[in-house]
């Protein structure tokens, strides 16, 4: 396992010293470039958690679209030249960043997870089944002891059964959404009067 | 890596992003920012699918995957909030100028 071990911590280092990066550097070119390597190392952390849809569509969005749309933005605003400046709340700013930061670790090291997940189990037998499946995949989930219909459900296509059938509503609304900031990008856009 | 590591990065990735959000004064840097915030939760949300999810499932394993039902909605929100965001840098770019947002106190032309 000490491929894995080298690849999660070379896309922490990749991720983290980008997004520093972003923050930091001075050039907003630059850091549009910094911001789009954090896109591609989070990508990558999608893969490593079995989430392969997911990483596809960090690519083709964020990279794709998001990261474009932001360099566009910075060559047509006059302001590349001036740069990444802070203003006066930097103080605050990070103090109030660490202290978060601060409160995110302590709670993430030492909460047991485990128990707290397993709390709605009855028995370990249970637990240990539910340990067996882990992340669908057909082989796990055969094991599982699940009726056929459930395990064709999430093997095949889990994803886009959930976002059609259970999960339709915000689907809808989030559809409807992406239609109104498009309207609303491009009447900003576009100006008064033309 | 495990669930704690992986919750460690999306919080360090949030926390950079929440510093660049605050302490800086042109507009696409903020927006900019706020995409790293965005990443941070995506990360939390798809690692708990991964690894808690998994145990606290009983009779459906629908529950596995809404975490990354949940991250697909926050790619999709920020995909509208960066067209809306840069829509609103180029109207203030071209009324105002500039995109500081120490000269966008101002909600008028």
């Amino acid at each position: 396992m000490w491929f894995e071990q080298v690849v999660f911590w070379a896309l922490a280092v990749v991720a983290i010293g980008g997004a520093v990066g972003v923050v930091m550097v001075r050039d907003l070119f630059r850091a549009a470039l910094l911001l789009a390597t954090v896109f591609v190392a989070v990508g990558g952390f999608y893969v490593m958690m079995n989430a392969e849809f997911l990483a596809v569509v960090q690519i083709l969005i964020y990279v794709g679209a998001i990261a474009v749309l932001f360099i566009f933005g910075v060559m047509l605003t006059r302001d590349v030249r001036q740069g990444n400046t802070p203003n006066r709340l930097q103080i605050p700013a990070a103090l109030v960043s660490v202290l978060l930061l601060a409160a995110m670790l302590f709670t993430a090291v030492t909460t047991d997870w485990t128990t707290l997940a397993g709390l709605g189990l009855e028995s370990q037998s249970q637990i240990a089944q539910t340990q067996a499946v882990g992340i669908p995949d057909a082989s796990s989930l055969a094991a599982s002891g699940l009726s056929a219909q459930e395990v064709e459900s999430i093997a095949g296509g889990g994803l886009a059964d959930l976002l059609i059938g259970e999960f339709v509503l915000p689907f809808e609304a989030v559809s409807l959404l992406l239609l109104a900031a498009a309207i609303g990008g491009l009447a900003l856009a576009r100006g008064r009067g033309r | 890596m495990s669930l704690e590591s992986m919750l460690v990065i999306a919080a360090v990735l949030f926390c950079i992003g929440l510093y660049g959000a605050l302490a800086r004064k042109n507009f696409i840097a903020v927006l900019m920012s706020i995409e790293l915030m965005f990443n941070g939760v995506n990360l939390t949300l798809v690692a708990m699918g991964r690894w808690v999810a998994p145990y606290a499932v009983q009779e459906t394993l629908s529950a596995v995957l809404t975490g990354q039902v949940f991250a697909v909605f926050i790619i999709t929100v920020a995909a509208a909030e960066i067209a809306l965001g840069l829509g609103i840098v180029f109207a203030m770019f071209r009324t105002n100028e500039s995109v500081d947002l120490t000269d966008a106190a101002a909600m008028r032309h």
